[in-house]
């Protein structure tokens, strides 16, 4: 048996075999209802340490994402997405792969990223418009944030199928790896997430989709996204196992993505998560939410901020005290001084880095044009700037 | 893989992807149809026999899903070959091509470059019905990042694909059905350089440059031209991403006049761009406006009417005698 014929099963009784596989759908559709932890009884048996861990990340997060806002309203940024509210799913996409697998984010997923390890203001040099991409993918294992809607999931099939067809060859050789796409709900009517789920069924490759459901594509509600009972089922006609969790409650989203993630790694196959949360930002920095959505909405869903969900389990089972919480709120505002700090540090990127990374090496064309511009760059820089007109001149 | 009749284009592209695989084991080829089938052209056949049906992929069918596998699979390291089945069925890909493939070396700073060959089967000339008969380049060059070559030679069709394979850079390999079928005597063994146009014919009076399909019919009209005592030359650009000005301009320079033969529609096509890199370049050497000799500017047209379409000796010949002569 070859890793590609990994999930073929028999075809149906009295029926040729060419049309096959057929497979019972029952074991690959979601839960009825979201998985919870918090406010279940299965919320006591977690790991204290793991709550306290997730807690901390949720805060920490939440500060990135206020302090990453503020700077794009000031203009450091050009824009910035905001994960408030998304945060568990954030955190949790991180924590539950291992060094050696790959994330593929969105540009929503920030958080993810940092929490690769990759530095909060690298993360950011994308939206600070230095650079696409502000660290080394090998490096951190993690995919550029991508922006063209669900393209990110046919990469993430292709490196799961290329490590298994390597760790075929090399067994032992660390191939084990998964790879986790993130996406939100609107891209899930994209034609690439179908050809991605197409392609992840077909080649049993070890990827895990995480769908955060936030309710929204920019404005358009996920009513007028998909008639699908909901996106966990879309799974099952691609022969991938959906599961569906509640996206707010931070140890609901780390054990169900984490047994994902194992599973797609045993060989079992590819898993769908459909985590259910909410966006208590606008689309980004430059949008105006209240065209489209009621505060009522918005407040409905404070009520239950991933944050506010497990601060309030761990007061409860007396895991976080007034201490504890300082301590994990001082670490917050030294993230975000130092991601001002990072900010004030101006540093302009070399315009002679335009030509550096088209191909392998540069056309001719890239080299006359570069030429061109290093010639025009010491012109200006050995004539002292004029101003354009006396007003500007008395300014 | 070559009988006495001499080794056909198909047969050359083949034997490269055969020499691929045998040579790296990164090479994975994935299309439609490309493992038993060979290929609705044949040009994997046998391969997925010799080297498996891992490495010689029949995908589901769905080109956006095939490209995007690849981008994945050269982030892992790997050397993915992609066939596209036919040119007109290469746009569902063109997302990932053009914002990822293109891309992902530059957004990187370097870091992620996507060794991907794409071969595309392109143009027309083949009695083939809709969508059959694109010629789909101009996307391909307007987009940077990638490096667009096509074959117009069975040597070339081994070394151009052998030089895709083991480039760095992201690949677009256009075939040209009409010279599929097309064979030449000896074997072909050799690498061929991306980035280097070839003059294959020389000639004093004017200078055709051309690629893919069209470089016999601009043979032709040269060796007509000829016995009415005009020497043409002839270039084959081989390569129009990067594109080599140097040959062009060299190859215009020495006649003073030029004609560009392409069978794309001329409309903000490649002879566009090489009208305006000579005229820029060689603009005192020449004696006549650069012409252009293309398709027509109208959807490709069904298989009966396509002779009125595609540049043939007679529409060459005619701009070549427009290249003021009197003067
Ligand atoms: C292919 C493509 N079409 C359109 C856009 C513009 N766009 C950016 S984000 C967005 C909404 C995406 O919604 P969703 O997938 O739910 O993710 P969310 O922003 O809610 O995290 C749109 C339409 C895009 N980036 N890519
Ligand atoms: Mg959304």
């Amino acid at each position: 048996m070859t890793i590609l014929d990994a999930n073929t099963t028999p075809g149906l009784a009295g029926q040729p075999s060419s049309h096959g596989p057929r497979r019972d759908a029952a074991p690959l559709l979601p839960e009825r209802e979201p998985v919870r932890v918090l406010g279940t009884e299965a919320a006591g048996t977690v790991d204290p340490d793991l709550l306290r861990d997730l807690h901390r990340r949720l805060v920490l997060g939440r500060r990135f994402n206020q302090q990453a806002t503020t700077l794009a309203r000031q203009g450091s940024l050009a824009v910035y997405p905001s994960s408030t509210g998304q945060e568990a799913c954030q955190i949790a996409a991180a924590m539950v792969l291992r060094e050696t697998d790959w994330l593929f984010p969105t540009y929503r997923d920030t958080l993810a990223v940092m929490a690769r390890g990759v530095a909060p203001m690298d993360v950011l040099a994308l939206m600070r418009g230095h650079t696409h991409c502000g660290y080394d993918p090998r490096r951190y294992r993690t995919a550029p944030l991508s922006t063209p809607l669900a393209t990110q999931a046919c990469h993430a099939v292709g490196l799961a199928h290329a490590a298994r067809l390597r760790a075929a060859g090399d067994p032992g050789g660390g191939h084990d790896v998964v790879a986790l796409a993130l996406i939100g709900d609107g891209g899930t009517s994209e034609g690439d997430f179908h050809e991605a789920l197409t392609f992840a069924g077909v080649l049993n490759a070890p990827v895990v989709f995480l769908v955060q459901n936030n309710g929204y594509a920019i404005s358009v509600p996920l009513t007028r996204q998909s008639a699908a009972p909901t996106l966990a089922h879309k799974a099952v006609g691609y022969g991938i196992t959906g599961r569906l969790v509640d996206g707010n409650d931070a140890p609901a989203v780390h054990a169900v993505l984490g047994a994902a993630v194992e599973h797609a790694r045993s060989g079992r196959g590819p898993v769908l998560v459909e985590a259910i949360t909410y966006r208590l930002d606008a689309h980004t920095s430059a949008d105006d939410a209240t065209r489209y959505r009621t505060s009522e909405e918005v407040e409905a869903w404070r009520a239950r901020d991933p944050l506010t969900l497990l601060e309030r389990h761990l007061r409860g089972a007396g895991l976080l005290d007034d201490a504890g919480l300082a301590a994990v709120t001082a670490a917050a505002e030294e993230l975000a001084a130092s991601m001002r700090a990072a900010v004030a540090r101006a540093d302009t990127p070399d315009p002679r880095s335009l030509f550096s990374h088209v191909y392998a090496e540069p056309t001719s064309q890239l080299r006359e044009q570069a030429a061109a511009l290093a010639a025009r760059l010491a012109d200006e820089a050995s004539t002292p700037a004029t101003p354009a007109t006396p007003a500007e001149a008395q300014a | 893989m070559s009988g006495a009749a001499g080794t056909t284009m198909v047969q050359a592209l083949n034997t490269a992807l055969r020499d691929a695989l045998r040579e790296d084991p990164d090479v994975h080829l994935l299309g439609e149809d490309i493992g038993a089938l060979g290929g609705v052209f044949r040009v994997t056949d046998g391969l997925a026999a010799e080297f498996g049906t891992q490495r010689c992929l029949d995908t589901p069918l769905a080109e956006a899903g095939i490209l995007g596998t690849a981008v994945g699979m050269a982030m892992y390291g790997l050397r993915p070959v992609v066939e596209m089945q036919f040119d007109a069925f290469a746009y569902p890909a063109f997302e990932q091509l053009a914002s990822h493939v293109a891309k992902m070396r530059n957004r990187t700073a370097g870091r992620l470059p996507l060794p991907v060959t794409i071969r595309i089967p392109y143009g027309g000339g083949i009695g083939g019905v809709e969508h059959h008969s694109d010629s789909s380049e101009a996307y391909y060059a307007h987009t940077p990042g990638l490096h667009v070559v096509t074959p117009a030679t069975v040597a070339d069709g081994y070394g151009l694909l052998r030089a895709a394979i083991a480039s760095d850079n992201p690949v677009v390999f256009l075939e040209p059905k009409r010279l599929y079928w097309s064979s030449e005597r000896f074997p072909p063994t050799a690498v061929a350089p991306i980035g280097q146009a070839v003059v294959r014919r020389p000639g004093t009076d004017a200078t055709l440059l051309t690629y893919g399909p069209s470089l016999p019919v601009c043979l032709r009209a040269a060796e007509a031209a000829s016995a009415e005592g005009l020497e043409l030359a002839v270039v084959d650009l081989r390569s129009l991403v990067p594109f080599d000005d140097e040959t062009v301009c060299a190859a215009v320079r020495a006649t003073g006049r030029a004609v560009v033969v392409h069978e794309s529609a001329g409309f903000a096509g490649m002879g566009a761009e090489i009208a305006a890199r000579v005229t820029e370049r060689c603009f005192h050497h020449l004696a006549a406006p650069v012409l252009r000799v293309t398709g027509l500017d109208i959807p490709y047209p069904p298989p009966l009417l396509e002779h009125h379409y595609l540049p043939g000796v007679d529409r060459i010949l005619d701009a070549v005698a427009r290249l003021q002569w009197e003067q």
